[in-house]
């Protein structure tokens, strides 16, 4: 009887990998499918209702009806990282602003950097999705991937490299120019820092800043870069230690990050790292926190200064808006300051030094008028010397050639040249405890 | 008084079954399943307030939904059973072997490594070759390894295969940040992904169809392996009592080292379908934890190939019926793995039902006693 049962199993697999042949048979055209207007034989049957619509259209972006229009979303973690909940509050809000009905919104939390990604991505383009935006960094090559394969979506991807040397129509990154958030941030630690030497509570030349980073590259390098010119042109003594914990989101690994710093005598502690882990370890040790992605403000009352964020609601309404008006997207797109991507959280006064609101209110004035640079190259030295010159690796290639001149004008163009940051300079003053693992 | 303590018959009590019908076993497991999925919809009702119909239409859908969903769901089920069948021998045989995490990775290392440091050196062919070979290789090191200390000095392989799992996670670690691109992020990406220079042929547009055929092959080998040939004999008496297989002049350790060593092949050639067949990358987590899996898989299947195509199925369909469940729904990810535990919980206790049977005290029982106890 054992055998009949399995020789049953055996042709019920059989079938069920027939099943799957067949439905390919009408279907297996889409990998390698020219990327013309007119290949609906790519369609599946759950995308057959808004196939009409795109065959009306001619060009290279098709036009989708406002009621119509469905756009995926991809998060690397959920909404327990301070990360990706900025995400989705900032598609929650988009989504109501713009008037769209939640359905049309999907979400699809804790995708991986591999090749579960390129799978959702697929699977919302599938699901009849015109746009899909992942808002991790290694989703990157999975998103080209897709892209490469459903050249009627637009994909968009956040925090990437490629897309501008990449010379795909419908692959686009994005980011913002956080550094010059993270500099206004690093003021409010700046002010707070001299509070505290005023108070007596250390001197001057203990003044030290500790910051839990995630990874090595430009990314993390340019913001503590920043926060930390932003905290010593209002505090010149001030120090930093920067710690990696190799990992966006691990809370024990952050949350020990933060002690050790705090045991090695930082007198506050900023972090680029997703987690509450640094955050609540501030807040047991009673150590002033400037955060990042958001207020910490309900879980850190005490600590909590205030906290840097890129606001991506007015990307997001950008990129729709494209698609339905039929423009093209931007193949980078730098958010900033001036079109409300940039944003700082309200100051908790219980905790800031007085007077921080405006301050920051005056610094991001000079920033926007353009009086002041963050990375202004008389604000720092590499190795002891001053630079006048600098060669970025802009275009992404494997072996990281320096392509681009940065330095001009006395100052570091950050996150002119493409939407990422690329600032990578070892400025003197920030001591790095560990390499990532 | 005290003379009567021992003959009271408990309120409950179990004992063993013995022989049933196969028509009662698979009743108990198909109750198994309908319970589970009654469960399932209570309590996504209860959280969501969704009709359960709609929650069983959508976790069809999650498996079955699209075309692609069809693909992926047969080439989830491919590495889950490959894996699986890897396992095999070395259960049957007795030999714990919960190590298959590791020896995939490992493999999957060895795939990347040549992918890696070979592109543009050889020619493509050669470099698969060589990718087909140290992947195998290398799968069977890492379960040849806890195979020569238990056969040499009795070791405990249980915790051996774990730690080495531990092992292959670090080594891969360690060769992601010698790899990264770009340096400092911690992450490999696509290998080769504008040559796609030593990534594994793909049979007409099927992307997954080779990786389905590869491990379709194995099951069949896998099946005659255990129950036609002379070494799957062997593996049997081993498992069923080692003296019995001294006592009939077969070499133990023998036996155990070279079923592992093809344990661990196995495992490598699923790591060799992941990274060179369909992922092309590398990371600590790219088994996905299906070296675990496997053990369940494995185990309610009784060590059977071919109802492992059914058990891994299963798996499969519930983990991807759950994920669409929660995106559908709006729910955290956690949703769906508690989905997928109240329904495992049901199938591993189904197995208990068929094994043994639960003894009500009936009432006669009870009233005979009552009345013993009065009459003392």
């Amino acid at each position: 009887m054992k055998k009949f049962i399995a020789i049953l199993l055996a042709v019920a697999m059989l079938v069920c990998f027939a099943a799957c042949t067949d439905n390919d048979a009408n279907n297996s055209a889409s990998p390698s499918a020219s990327p013309s207007a007119s290949d609906e034989s790519t369609a599946t049957p759950a995308e057959g209702e808004n196939e009409g619509d795109d065959t009306n259209e001619g060009g290279d972006v098709a036009t989708v009806d406002k009621s119509e229009l469905k756009v995926g979303f991809i998060f690397l973690h959920d909404e327990n990282s301070t990360y990706d909940l900025n995400f989705i509050n900032a598609a929650r809000q988009a989504c109501e602003d713009m008037g769209f009905d939640e359905a049309q919104f999907i979400f699809r939390t804790n995708v991986p950097e591999g090749q579960e990604c390129y799978e959702a991505a697929a699977d919302l383009a599938d699901a009849g999705c015109s746009i899909v935006f992942a808002d991790s960094f290694g989703h990157e090559d999975y998103m080209i991937a897709a892209a490469k394969e459903f050249p009627e979506v637009q994909f968009c991807h956040a925090t990437g490299t490629r897309a501008h040397t990449e010379g795909l129509d419908n692959y686009h990154n994005a980011f913002a120019s956080i550094y010059e958030g993270r500099y206004l941030a690093g003021i409010a630690a700046g002010m707070k820092l001299n509070e505290m030497i005023e108070a007596g509570e250390f001197t001057a030349d203990e003044a030290k800043i500790g910051y839990v980073g995630a990874y090595t590259y430009a990314e993390v390098i340019s913001g503590y870069t920043s926060f930390f010119l932003g905290a010593r042109s209002v505090c010149p003594s001030v120090t930093m230690e920067v710690t990696f914990t190799g990992s966006w989101y691990d809370e024990t690994a952050e949350k020990e990050a933060a002690n050790k710093l705090i045991s090695n005598g930082c007198k506050l502690i900023s972090q680029h790292a997703d987690s509450m882990g640094a955050p609540t370890a501030c807040e047991t040790a009673g150590v002033p926190n400037v955060s990042y992605n958001g207020s910490t403000i309900s879980a850190c009352p005490n600590t909590f200064i205030v906290s840097s964020r890129i606001d991506w609601a007015p990307y997001f309404e950008y990129m729709i808006n494209c698609v339905l008006n039929g423009e093209e997207i931007a193949a980078d797109w730098t958010g900033t300051l001036e079109t409300g991507s940039v944003v700082l959280t309200e100051v908790n006064e219980a905790a800031a030094a007085e007077g921080t609101a405006d301050a920051i209110a005056a610094a991001e004035e000079a920033l926007i008028a353009g009086t002041t640079h963050v990375f202004d190259v008389s604000t720092f030295t590499v190795g002891g010397e001053t630079l006048d010159s600098y060669m970025a690796d802009v275009d992404t290639d494997a072996s990281f050639t320096p392509d681009t001149e940065a330095i001009s004008d006395g100052y570091f163009h950050e996150s002119e040249y493409r939407s990422a940051p690329y600032f990578d300079l070892r400025i003197d003053g920030i001591t790095l405890l560990d390499e990532a693992m | 008084m005290l003379m009567n303590k021992p003959n009271r018959v408990p309120l409950v009590h179990i004992s063993k079954r013995g022989a049933i019908k196969w028509y009662a076993v698979l009743a108990v497991r198909i109750a198994a399943i309908l319970l589970a999925l009654i469960v399932c919809a209570v309590v996504t009702m209860a959280l969501t307030g969704e009709n359960p119909l709609s929650i069983y239409a959508t976790m069809f859908k999650g498996a079955f939904g699209t075309s692609r969903k069809i693909w992926n769901l047969c080439q989830n089920l491919a590495l889950l059973l490959c894996v699986s069948l890897a396992v095999t021998p070395a259960f049957k045989m007795k030999f714990w072997n919960i190590g298959a995490e590791g020896q995939v990775l490992i493999g999957g290392l060895a795939t990347a490594a040549c992918m890696i440091c070979l592109a543009d050196k050889l020619p493509n062919w050669l470099v698969i070759i060589l990718m087909i070979v140290s992947s195998i290789v290398a799968g069977a090191i890492w379960g040849g390894i806890p195979a020569l200390f238990k056969a040499k000095w009795n070791t405990n392989e249980t915790l051996f295969t774990l730690m080495m799992n531990y092992v292959a996670t670090q080594l891969v670690a360690y060769f992601v940040i010698v790899w990264e691109m770009p340096k400092g992020s911690g992450k490999i990406g696509i290998i080769n992904q504008s040559t796609e220079f030593g990534w594994l042929p793909q049979i007409g547009d099927y992307k997954y169809l080779l990786n389905i055929i590869v491990v379709a092959v194995i099951v069949i080998a896998m099946y005659v392996y255990l129950n036609y040939t002379k070494h799957g004999y062997e593996i049997s008496v081993v498992g069923e009592s080692e003296r019995t297989a001294r006592y009939v002049g077969i070499k133990v350790e023998r036996v155990i080292i070279r079923t592992m060593l093809l344990s661990g092949a196995v495992c490598g050639i699923a790591g060799l379908l992941l990274v060179g067949g369909t992922d092309h990358t590398i990371t600590t987590t790219i088994a996905g934890g299906r070296g675990f899996t496997a053990v369940m898989v494995s185990w309610m299947a009784k060590f059977n190939p071919v109802v492992m195509i059914l058990t891994s199925f299963l798996l499969v369909f519930l983990d991807r019926g759950a994920s669409e469940i929660s995106t559908v729904f709006g729910l955290n990810q956690s949703f769906s793995d508690i989905l997928t535990g109240i329904i495992l919980f049901f199938i591993i206790g189904s197995e208990f039902f068929i094994s043994y049977k639960i003894n009500f005290r009936s009432r006669s029982e009870r009233e005979a006693e009552k009345e013993a106890a009065q009459n003392v």
